[in-house]
């Protein structure tokens, strides 16, 4: 997936700045096959939008290349480029009906009028909205703007298809609709799809793999299931999921695992050695709420004690801060199997695998 | 067949019937809201409705005459022009005691009116009066005032003085729409063209009309891009630039009128540079103003902030993603301007249009400045009259024909672009 000879988009050492002091994008290397559903997930200011801009060429890259299909693109104009694109508002022409707006991306490559009508009612069927072609834009709601938007950036059978935040203005039930339908457009046309978003569980439901930026660098690109379970540093394992964390000093070193002492001498943890390097460094550990188990306080290794500071009842689960090594903000998800009785300020005896708690940079 | 509706009235908790209770409760409302409009409508009925009115019944109104000489004009309808050469004996008499016992200045006024009808009214008038003023205090009784009248004044005996009484006669006349329109009536009171040296007015009207169209698209091509600009630069450029925009609002059009005659004369700014440069000889200079096309410039300078600023808040909302999408979508950009940017900008170029045309066709004070003979538009007539000739029926006629053509430009506005579309901000 990752050989050049492969990839359909290339991204290659871009750089990109607005005003020659500040890089927005730094050494973007990124490699996207042909029918893959990437996602470009990250905080506001971290360069996803940028990057997305410069393959849609609205912006050009002050450093590097990009390849679309193993061409450079950077002196083709956006109007060549056959790339849709569904924009944050949607961008819909309010002075043209819905099958204008559609015909339109057909009448400027001089298709013929009966082609048209049967692509665009192809295209309004895919998406649901057959019976919607003579209204306004502004005569439909917010899901069926979104709707619109999407077929025709698909109308013109584009190589490529480019999302902007598109679920952004939606109500939450909705975008969670539109998610499962983007996605199954997606795996019905096989087309290849860019997605930018900085909603981590809009990425983790529709995505292939996805691109974590921060800071105009992406700090880890992988699956989904991957950046959850395996997040390769704390910014990655803060970003997406719930997330406790213990600060400490790495003491020792054995092969792809480690020993930490926790600062102001609060214990010792076994953890996997991720992204520390020596003994003596100063490392963050990421441990996933749902990794922790309660139990009665025998032999495991990472065997701890935690004094419940607040019981939020979700339905589902139980979800417990506690004050843990010294981290009052530990949560634990205590699944709702009907024998929980704790109460605020008890003590619980804590573990969790040292398979689970990753070591990673500060 | 017989169709029966059945409607069980709507009632409220308390027996009384919903609609009227709600207009008791919303009463109290109206009433306010009423009363806080009141100032303001009457304000608008006194400045405004009040003067059009005055005006549009003055550009008709014909009965000072009437009850100037009401004796006379009764006698008059009874002579029968084909029978009798001059009108008949009472018709002079008539005339004689109303023009003994007149009041001056009511008399004056009408006679400035007869004059309208047929030029030399007024002197004969003038002369006979003084005659009959002499035969009244010798206390002589005239045996026939027709021959009297005759031999103060032989033009006494000239009928087609006596025909243009014809179109006096009424207490309302078009005489004044006729007169805006180049034309008159003639003796049998049908309507010719005026005299070849008295036309003036159709080739003003006509004048009027091309350099407010001119104007209108010369404001369009320069207003266009400078709204543009303005609503896409970034804030702290484009409030300068609104600045400089709004710059002309906050100087006198009078100060701005002088400085383009300043700038455009013979032995002005920009013919003293073009000779420097070399471009025109000396004795080449162009003239710039004092004709048409010093009204066409200093006119689009002066109006084309009313286009801009409709222009810019249409442009503000336009989204930037529009020209994004429509180049995305495979448009080049003269395309997506063409298809994308430029229909939504409609509303703004119509309100812009309609705007500075409503404003150029009425335009008085830069085009008397810097139009000379033949860059004055109908405004100028209009001012001209009211001030120099007294001939307010004229002014209200040639005023009432614009308040017209106005009127007729907005309802085809509202017909092509419909009026829901404008934007003014």
């Amino acid at each position: 997936m990752n050989d050049t000879s492969q990839s359909f988009v290339k991204f290659e050492k871009i750089d990109k700045s607005y005003d020659g002091e500040v890089l927005v994008v730094k050494n973007l290397n990124l490699d996207i096959a042909k029918g893959e559903f990437v996602t470009m997930l990250g905080p506001s200011g971290s360069g996803k939008t940028t990057t997305l801009m410069m393959l849609a060429g609205f912006e050009t890259p002050t450093n590097g290349e990009i390849f679309l299909d193993t061409k450079p693109i950077s002196k083709i104009p956006p109007y060549e480029r056959e790339i849709g694109m569904v924009f944050q508002n949607y961008a819909l022409f309010p002075h043209m009906t819905v099958a204008e707006n559609l015909s339109f991306p057909l009448e400027v490559r001089k298709i013929s009028k009966p082609d048209i009508k049967e692509k665009v009612q192809k295209a309004l069927d895919m998406v649901e909205l057959g019976n919607f072609g003579t209204r306004f834009p502004a005569q439909l709601s917010g899901g069926q703007q979104q709707r619109v938007a999407l077929a025709r950036a698909l109308v013109f059978e584009p190589r490529l298809v480019l999302m902007d935040e598109p679920l952004g203005a939606l109500d939450k039930n909705l975008r969670e609709q539109m998610q499962y339908e983007i996605k199954h457009i997606h795996d019905r046309i096989g087309i290849t799809v860019v997605y930018v978003t900085h909603d981590q569980s809009e990425a983790l439901t529709m995505s292939n793999r996805i691109a974590v930026f921060n800071d105009g660098v992406v700090q880890q690109l992988s699956t989904p299931d991957i950046l959850y379970e395996k997040p390769e540093n704390s910014f990655v394992a803060k970003f997406i999921g719930e997330n406790n964390t213990l600060n400490g000093v790495v003491k020792e070193i054995n092969g792809s695992s480690c020993i930490v002492d926790l600062d102001n001498n609060q214990g010792t943890i076994k953890a996997l050695k991720i992204n520390v390097n020596e003994v003596g460094e100063k490392t963050q550990l990421s441990i996933r709420p749902e990794r922790v188990s309660i139990n009665d306080g025998n032999n495991e290794e990472n065997s701890f004690t935690g004094k419940i500071e607040e019981l939020i009842y979700l339905g589902d689960h139980i979800r417990a801060r506690l004050d843990v090594c010294g981290n009052n903000e530990f949560i634990v998800k205590v699944p709702n199997e009907g024998n929980f009785s704790h109460k605020e300020g008890d003590t619980l005896n804590l573990s969790w695998n040292s398979e689970d708690v990753r070591a990673l940079d500060i | 067949m017989e169709v029966t509706i059945s409607t069980t009235e709507l009632l409220t908790t308390d027996g009384i019937p919903l609609k009227q209770s709600l207009r008791k409760a919303e009463r109290r409302n109206k009433q306010r809201a009423f009363l806080l409009v009141f100032p303001l409508l009457l304000f608008i009925f006194v400045t405004f409705v009040m003067p059009i009115g005055d005006m549009l019944l003055r550009s008709v109104d014909d009965s000072q005459i009437n009850s100037v000489f009401p004796n006379t004009f009764d006698e008059y309808k009874n002579w029968d022009k084909g029978a009798d050469e001059l009108p008949p004996e009472e018709v002079y008499k008539s005339l004689f005691f109303e023009l003994a016992n007149g009041d001056k200045r009511q008399i004056g006024k009408a006679l400035t009116r007869m004059n309208y009808a047929k030029s030399g009214w007024k002197s004969l008038i003038k002369k006979t009066t003084r005659e009959i003023k002499k035969i009244v205090k010798k206390g002589e009784e005239p045996v026939s005032y027709k021959d009297t009248f005759i031999n103060i004044n032989k033009l006494w005996a000239d009928p087609t003085y006596w025909y243009s009484f014809n179109q006096m006669v009424k207490d309302r006349s078009s005489i004044y729409y006729w007169n805006a329109l180049d034309r008159t009536f003639d003796e049998e009171g049908d309507v010719v063209l005026q005299d070849e040296k008295r036309r003036m007015y159709i080739k003003t009207w006509l004048r009027t009309f091309k350099v407010s169209v001119y104007v209108t698209i010369f404001c369009l091509i320069l207003g266009f891009p400078v709204a543009h600009l303005l609503a896409n630069l970034p804030l702290r450029y484009s409030n300068l630039l609104m600045i400089f925009v709004l710059l002309p609002f906050w100087t006198s059009l009078l100060v701005r009128t002088t400085a383009w005659i300043v700038m455009l004369q013979q032995n002005g700014v920009i013919n003293g540079i073009l000779v420097w440069l070399g471009v025109i000889s000396d004795d080449g200079r162009i003239q710039m103003v004092y004709n048409e096309v010093g009204t066409l410039i200093a006119m689009t300078q002066i109006l084309l902030p009313f286009m801009i600023l409709p222009l810019y808040s249409v442009m503000r909302v336009i989204p930037k993603s529009h020209m994004r999408a429509a180049q995305n979508l495979g448009a080049k950009p003269v395309t997506a301007f063409l298809r994308v940017y430029l229909p939504q900008t409609i509303p703004g170029i119509s309100a812009g249009g309609l705007l500075v045309f409503v404003l150029a066709i009425g335009y008085f004070i830069t085009p008397e400045l810097v139009g000379g003979k033949d860059g004055k538009l109908i405004g100028s007539w209009i001012a001209y009259h009211l001030k120099t000739t007294l001939n307010w029926g004229l002014c209200a006629a040639l005023g009432a024909i614009l308040l017209g053509i106005m009127l007729i430009f907005y309802w085809l506005y509202n017909k092509i672009v419909g009026i829901d579309n404008i934007k003014l901000g």
